[in-house]
């Protein structure tokens, strides 16, 4: 024979109690639940009456709620705001019963809902510890999602103010750009060589993908090599490089590198037990201090040369002179082709 | 040393002196870029520098400074989130002192790798209590000082309470910083509200 608790030290132990009689009417309510409900009066209701029991599911009498003692229970409380919550009954031994309730994983919502204080929980309740733990949480979680979104910002700005080919770990073309703008700044004297690889297509599509940025790779290797290095080489689409020479004192030099480079990239590449065979066409202008010439000028007149080499059977370099526009200018293919890219 | 703790004096120097006294603090303490992250870390000496140069730059003792950013930290409306964990504490002001020996756990539970110089609180006779603050042996002494900024934090939290409380600061012969604190009533005024399910409400 154990003695019962009375209400008074339930209220202390588990504040959010109802005590049921025989017949599970509500004989008391802790002090929490009826702060629940302020405006109802809990003792004198049948506890199915102010309570639905959602799971088990199926308990409509008093003797079947009897009949779930110790199993947790899903309930609802009826009225406005909606409570879930869950609880557990215990039989006395005599008739009554205790049911013990819980806000569960809705505690937050609980707590809002029904401005509940420290002192609406046991002082062994872990409750409130949860609470500061949700806050604090999310305190550091917001922190920590700002730190990323920042971190993205700044990687995304890095990128987008790289100089480097990723690839080939030449210059890209906002680089070129860039060095252009100032040899056209400075009015000085400088060439621009405009080299697109011939047959690249054919080892991409035979030979895949994983072939092809091999044979970028080794080719923008062998242009380091070929130039000085106070030009810049700078890959400026799939299989498409500039060079920017600064201090070009003849056309011969330009020739005699041109030559090299081409002579280099026609070497196969050997790849997997396969050689990867391309060639190159080259389209050049040398530009001696002009003040009229601009960055786009200077591109077009490059790849009218480049397109010049193309049509006249590849793996060559032009020089570009004005005639070679005007013929452009009565075919088609060249001028559109430099004018859709940027 | 946490970021959290760099960035909160930052956050104190912005908010209270404006973004050009900051950036002065920053280039004194060569801080460069003068931003911290919250959530990473920094050396310790680097919380030391910026805290000797808003010294300078504000022509103000450590100790003062160190005491107006605790009052910072749990009153300025920025910082409102500090205030509230740390009324999670307990219901009253008496509560909230006794709560004091977990406030480093407690920091670590929020934030694993914040670590908070070792506070002790000694209550004695009569509402008086003693809170042991020995900062001169975490992170380096780098918050030395940081029995000021307690001192910041329990005035304006006894205020939030509605508690009447007197506070002074000792310093006994180890250095450790000591702050007394005298508790006269604990429902003197209404203090500030605080709803558990306060948060984003």
């Amino acid at each position: 024979m154990t003695a019962v608790p009375d209400s008074q030290v339930l209220d202390v132990l588990c504040p959010m109690h109802l005590m049921l009689d025989a017949r599970g009417v509500i004989i008391h309510a802790g002090p929490t639940t009826q702060k629940l409900r302020p405006d109802l009066v809990l003792v004198g209701t049948p506890f199915l009456e102010a309570f639905a029991v959602m799971r088990p599911r199926g308990i409509t009498t008093p003797a079947l709620l009897r009949a779930a003692h110790h199993v947790k229970l899903h309930l609802e409380m009826r009225g406005l705001p909606p409570a879930r919550l869950k609880g557990v009954l215990v039989l006395d031994g005599r008739g009554a019963a205790i049911v013990n309730l819980s806000f569960g994983i809705s505690i937050l919502d609980g707590v809002r809902d029904y401005a509940l204080t420290n002192a609406d929980f046991a002082a062994t309740d872990l409750a409130i510890e949860m609470l500061y733990l949700v806050e604090a949480k999310s305190a550091a979680m917001e922190a920590s999602r700002m730190l990323n979104l920042r971190l993205q910002g700044a990687k995304v700005v890095a990128e987008e103010q790289a100089f480097t080919d990723t690839l080939t770990g030449l210059k890209n073309r906002r680089a070129m750009d860039q060095g252009l703008e100032r040899l056209l700044a400075a009015s000085s004297g400088f060439a621009v060589m405009h080299i697109d690889l011939d047959y690249f297509k054919a080892v991409n599509d035979t030979l895949g993908h994983a072939a092809g940025d091999h044979v970028l790779q080794v080719v923008a290797a062998a242009m380091l090599e070929e130039t000085r290095t106070s030009d810049t080489v700078a890959r400026v689409g799939g299989d498409e490089f500039t060079v920017i020479l600064p201090d070009v004192a003849d056309l011969d030099i330009l020739e005699r590198i041109g030559r090299r480079i081409i002579d280099r990239i026609e070497v196969p590449i050997p790849f997997n037990g396969a050689q990867c065979k391309i060639s190159a066409s080259i389209g050049t202008v040398w530009i001696q201090s002009s003040k009229t010439a601009t960055r786009e000028t200077v591109l077009e007149d490059a790849d009218i040369a480049l397109y010049a080499s193309k049509n006249k059977g590849r793996a060559r370099q032009t020089f570009y002179t004005p005639e070679l526009r005007e013929s452009a200018n009565s075919t088609t293919a060249p001028q559109v082709r430099g004018s859709q890219k940027n | 040393m946490h970021g959290l703790i760099h960035r909160s004096i930052q956050n104190y120097m912005c908010d209270c002196y404006g973004m050009d006294a900051w950036r002065e603090v920053a280039a004194r303490a060569g801080v460069m870029p003068p931003d911290f992250e919250p959530m990473l870390s920094y050396e310790d000496a680097v919380a030391h520098a910026v805290l000797e140069a808003m010294g300078l730059v504000l022509r103000r003792p450590r100790a003062e400074v160190m005491e107006d950013i605790g009052t910072y930290l749990v009153s300025h409306p920025n910082t409102e989130a500090v205030r509230r964990l740390l009324r999670f504490g307990g219901t009253n002001f008496e509560d909230f002192l006794h709560s004091l020996d977990d406030l480093p756990d407690r920091a670590r539970m929020a934030v694993a790798d914040l670590h908070l110089p070792a506070i002790e609180l000694h209550g004695h006779a009569g509402g008086r209590y003693s809170l042991i603050c020995n900062s001169a042996t975490t992170n380096s002494g780098a918050m030395k000082g940081f029995g000021h900024l307690m001192t910041g934090v329990l005035r304006v939290m006894a205020d939030d309470y509605g508690a009447l409380a007197l506070l002074d600061l000792e310093e006994d012969a180890q250095g450790r910083e000591i702050v007394r604190i005298q508790l006269v009533a604990t429902d003197y005024a209404d203090g500030r509200a605080f709803q558990l399910g306060g948060h984003g409400t």
